[in-house]
């Protein structure tokens, strides 16, 4: 049974707490007990205390799949990104090094490459991410575009991201200020920004906060 | 934007599907395409099993005859009757010098032989008269004493048994019968 097509899952940093309940969760399921298929960053642990949680953004085109030189990872009917197949993935870490958001993880005491499905078992019936559930601020929403245009008034959801040359449309949505117009998220710019030692202040959403020219 | 499940991923230089190389097809990352088989695929594996099917029947058949065609197997003397204790197995080689079998006395003229070779995974059975089996270690397998009946353990049919003969004073084997039950 495929995902619900309406359903959609959007990341907000801007709202994580760090309270972890995120890892919690997701290290409590059966398929994977004691790992974590999502990952609470840091966005500057020198300076400051802002975590983002990263879970699989199910890439239109898939930088894993594409340099897997084993065949082993596969996208479902509906756009879900799966862990590598045991059977064939031979722990060679090329995803781990080629995913420009960072997912995928190399187990080596199973020799294979871990990632967040989506929760696949839960949201192909129909219920929620584990991640999603417990959230309390609600950083990780899964739902409808209806509801997510409703709770979040102020902010706008974008799929597009460009790490220099390459633009990678995803399955899971990035909640941005809604002022910013922003169409994509420009990965590398914010990377290339030196760090200021007090104050956190990211190139794209200084882009954003601009008031728009009317 | 939605799709047609076949072209679900999009290639990283975003061209259409058959401009694509080759190994794209061959090595889908969608799941439904890599689960797809081809009628054509299908067809040829079903023709090729059975051609397999087919070929290894005509194969068996081949065996039998060169089987047939070998004839009887020689005579060939093991020991005299007085050297055959009952209870103390005597070790021989039938019908080659790599067929180890075992002789066995069971009653004043009666004797027995079988072949050492268990019919699991032919290991050497060891003959423990004091329990009435032949004891296989490999796998903890154990066939009658009397009979080669397998008694325990994972062997299913009998151990072959060596056809003997009593002439002038002497044990001759005469053949070897491979049993099924």
């Amino acid at each position: 049974m495929p995902v619900p097509e309406q359903n959609e899952f959007f990341i907000d940093p801007n709202r994580c707490i760090g309270c972890q309940a995120c890892v919690q969760a997701c290290s409590e399921c059966e398929t994977h007990k004691g790992y974590s298929m999502i990952h609470l960053d840091y966005v500057d642990r020198a300076h400051s205390v802002q975590t983002a949680p990263v879970v699989c953004m199910h890439c239109d085109s898939p930088t894993c799949a594409e340099v897997c030189p084993a065949d082993a990872i596969k996208k479902t009917g509906d756009g879900v990104v799966q862990t590598a197949r045991k059977p064939r993935c031979i722990a060679c870490n090329n995803c781990v090094l080629a995913c420009p958001f960072g997912v995928p993880k190399m187990k080596t005491d199973f020799k294979l490459m871990m990632k967040c499905d989506m929760c696949y078992d839960r949201t192909s019936e129909g219920l929620k991410p584990m991640c999603a559930t417990v959230c309390p601020s609600q950083a990780l929403f899964f739902g409808t575009r209806e509801q997510i245009e409703l709770l979040r008034p102020r902010s706008t959801a974008v799929n597009e991201f460009r790490f220099g040359e390459q633009t990678i449309t995803t399955k899971v949505n990035m909640m941005l200020p809604r002022a910013g117009k922003a169409e994509y998220v420009d990965v590398t710019a914010a990377m290339n920004e030196g760090g200021s030692g007090k104050t956190m202040s990211l190139n794209i959403i200084d882009a954003m906060y601009e008031e728009p020219e009317s | 934007m939605k799709r047609e499940r076949d072209e679900l991923t999009v290639p990283p230089d975003g061209g259409a599907g058959d401009q694509q190389p080759k190994w794209r097809q061959d090595f889908p990352i969608d799941w439904p395409q890599d689960h797809y088989i081809s009628r054509r695929d299908f067809t040829k594996f079903m023709v090729l099993t059975s051609l397999a099917f087919a070929v290894g029947q005509f194969w068996i058949a081949v065996q039998n005859f060169l089987r047939e065609r070998r004839g009887e197997l020689p005579l060939q003397k093991i020991a005299d009757v007085d050297q055959v204790t009952v209870g103390t197995p005597v070790s021989f080689a039938y019908p080659d010098a790599h067929d180890s079998c075992l002789l066995l006395r069971t009653g004043d003229q009666t004797f027995t032989a079988f072949s050492q070779k268990c019919t699991h995974l032919s290991c050497a059975v060891v003959p423990q008269p004091d329990k009435g089996c032949f004891f296989c270690p490999c796998h903890e397998g154990a066939f009658d004493l009397t009979t080669g009946a397998p008694i325990a353990g994972p062997p299913r049919r009998p151990l072959p048994r060596i056809k003997l003969e009593v002439r002038s004073g002497a044990i001759y084997a005469s053949g070897v019968e491979l049993r099924t039950i």
